[in-house]
């Protein structure tokens, strides 16, 4: 109850943002927060809660920015039916692969390695088809009205994540005090144990890949409505696949608060090296890389694992010996 | 419907390319028989290994096949390092990290010759690029034919240290039982380092005998390191033979593929197989049961 409380105290605080920030390049640091926030937390909640290691989110990513983009530019349907339509999708595509993979008992790697593949599938077939603009990419009409879900400004986006994101971090609150979120970390610890206690593993795994790839199909919603564009490697390529595990990795992967931890330094670090290093090709990816493999090295258990650490240690301290 | 003046020397190009696909491929699956890890990096590493082939070129002047003495070593000493002092030290117990860890290397080899680099596509030129070499009736080139000729003797190589050496029998040792190698005072951590440079090596080899008849650029690595994944999971993961024959079988699908699907379509039949094989028969045509 009491991290509900302070979910909730957190969100109206970041709900304050844009009445007080006035400057558009700190408005959009905080909706690239949220963000980072809402990709991570998906992939949280399959990887960090149920303990499957996907590589491939970019599948349900790109089903879901395809589907808002492709439904209003070659269909004229609504964008506001078209996100709805795309977190569905991304569930849909997500519960697909999971079926697959879970139905032959694909673990570990080989869970991985498979979900790469298919994201790498679709990659090519959108690079190949003729409704989704090929490689050319697809571009979405600029028509800033809420009808159209475009904003004027920047607060009309900021409200939209961040309602997308308080959505997921609810969800994933609830995991950690259901049933289902005990069952899914049950599996996680000991798959055969959980088993052996009544746990139907499958139906599980397979409602966290759902759950993870409605979020991250909502979250290429918002890249396509924010960004406007998309082609085969922004939508299916491997930076969305990496950046969405790195931030729970890097925040501390099955805690609440983790991918937001993760999120801001993700931003924070994306940020800089923009600072530093201008636009300059690759130089991000390579900090982000640099980051994954100094994490797993020193930090296994991400920055929410220091907090925790360190708090041990002051309480250690603090009492009589 | 092609005829066969096309389908034969479809299928032997198809060949060359396969057995260069089967020696990416062992290091592959001899890091994972050895280590029981996934290496994400392997394509990364050819890349790098093929930007060294082709500096020694136009720096150096110094030709592929002579490079050969060169590069191997060089990438043998690069692997060790990595799994050394990296990759070794990031497991905490958990096959996932290493996973992540190889992943993240990957990632940064990858954008820091993005960034030194560029994104140009990039070959070399020697004085027998364009030769050709008569076989049943078909032309093939020069380099390619040195590659399928190389790739093997390399195996055979690579067989006999396995097989026949010290360091072979650690390595076999170490693949079946860990604890038990250990007890019987095989140092671990160097005997995994010796595999996985042996496996980075090969990569090495790989860069010289492919690149007379190829291009670098930053992302070649992508398309090798899926096709190799696809290999090694096709001939059963740890299996030797099971990758030089799932070598030469994915060379000839995608040769054949390619020409009758289109080159885009070609690339999802190996995704496809992949797929399928992961999902149906994960140890392989020649795996053991898990």
């Amino acid at each position: 109850m009491k991290q509900l409380v302070f979910l909730l105290v957190l969100f109206a605080a970041i709900a304050i943002a844009p009445f007080v920030i006035e400057s558009d390049f700190w408005l959009n640091a905080v909706i690239m927060t949220l963000y980072a926030a809402l990709l991570g937390q998906s992939w949280n909640i399959l990887g960090g809660y149920g303990g499957q290691f996907s590589f491939g989110h970019a599948a349900f990513f790109g089903t879901g920015a395809y589907t808002i983009a492709v439904l209003q530019v070659n269909f004229g349907i609504n964008p506001w039916i078209g996100l709805v339509f795309g977190g569905a999708l991304g569930a849909l595509v997500a519960t697909i692969i999971g079926a697959l993979v879970f139905r032959y008992g694909l673990r570990g790697s080989y869970f991985a390695l498979v979900t790469l593949a298919f994201a790498e599938v679709l990659r090519i077939l959108s690079n190949t088809v003729d409704f989704t603009g090929a490689g050319v990419g697809i571009l979405i009409p600029l028509d800033r009205t809420i009808a159209n879900l475009q904003f004027e400004t920047k607060a009309g986006f900021f409200w939209l994540i961040w309602a997308l994101a308080l959505a997921v971090f609810l969800v994933v609150w609830w995991l950690g005090h259901s049933r289902f979120g005990a069952r899914l970390m049950a599996v996680r610890d000991n798959e055969e144990a959980a088993r052996a206690l009544g746990v139907d593993a499958f139906r599980v795994k397979l409602g966290a890949m759902a759950l993870s790839g409605l979020f991250t199909g909502l979250a290429g919603c918002f890249y396509a409505q924010y960004f406007l564009y998309l082609d085969p490697g922004i939508a299916y390529g491997p930076a969305v696949s990496v950046e969405s595990l790195l931030v729970p990795i890097i925040g501390g992967m099955g805690t609440l608060f983790g991918p937001l931890l993760g999120a801001i330094a993700l931003t924070g670090v994306a940020e800089l090296s923009r600072e530093f290093f201008g636009d300059a090709q690759g130089i991000s990816l390579v900090l982000y890389g640099l980051l994954l493999v100094l994490m797993v090295l020193f930090m296994p258990r991400g920055l929410a694992g220091l907090g925790r650490l360190s708090a041990r240690r002051l309480l250690a301290r603090g009492a009589p010996s | 419907m092609p005829d066969l003046a096309i389908i034969v020397p479809s299928f032997l190009n198809g060949l060359t390319t396969g057995a260069l696909y089967a020696l990416i491929a062992l290091g592959l699956t001899l890091i994972y028989g050895v280590l029981h890890i996934i290496n994400f990096a392997h394509g990364s590493l050819l890349m790098l290994a093929l930007y060294g082939v082709y500096y020694l070129r136009v720096s150096l002047g110094i030709d592929p096949y002579i490079a050969l003495v060169i590069l191997p070593p060089a990438m043998f000493a690069l692997g060790y390092v990595l799994q050394r002092f990296v990759i070794g030290r990031a497991s905490h117990g958990r096959d996932e990290n290493i996973l992540l860890v190889t992943l993240g290397l990957s990632i940064v080899i990858e954008n820091l010759a993005l960034y030194f680099f560029k994104s140009d596509t990039r070959i070399i030129e020697t004085p027998y690029s364009f030769d050709t070499v008569e076989i049943f009736g078909a032309f093939l080139p020069y380099p390619k034919v040195v590659a399928f000729v190389g790739a093997f003797v390399t195996a055979a190589a690579l067989w006999y240290v396995i097989a026949r050496t010290d360091l072979g029998r650690a390595i076999r040792a170490l693949a079946k039982e860990r604890k038990g190698a250990r007890l019987v005072g095989i140092d671990v951590d160097h005997i995994f380092a010796m595999s996985f440079g042996i496996g980075i090596a090969c990569l090495g080899v790989a860069a010289c005998l492919l690149l007379p008849s190829y291009y670098v650029s930053p992302q070649v690595g992508h398309g090798f390191v899926l096709i190799a994944f696809t290999i090694v999971v096709l001939g059963g993961m740890g299996s030797f033979v099971g990758a030089l024959i799932g070598g030469l079988i994915i060379g000839v699908v995608e040769a054949l593929g390619g020409l009758f699907l289109g080159e885009s379509l070609g690339q999802i039949g190996i995704f496809a197989i992949f797929i399928l094989i992961l999902l149906f028969r994960p140890t392989g045509l020649l795996g053991h049961s898990a």
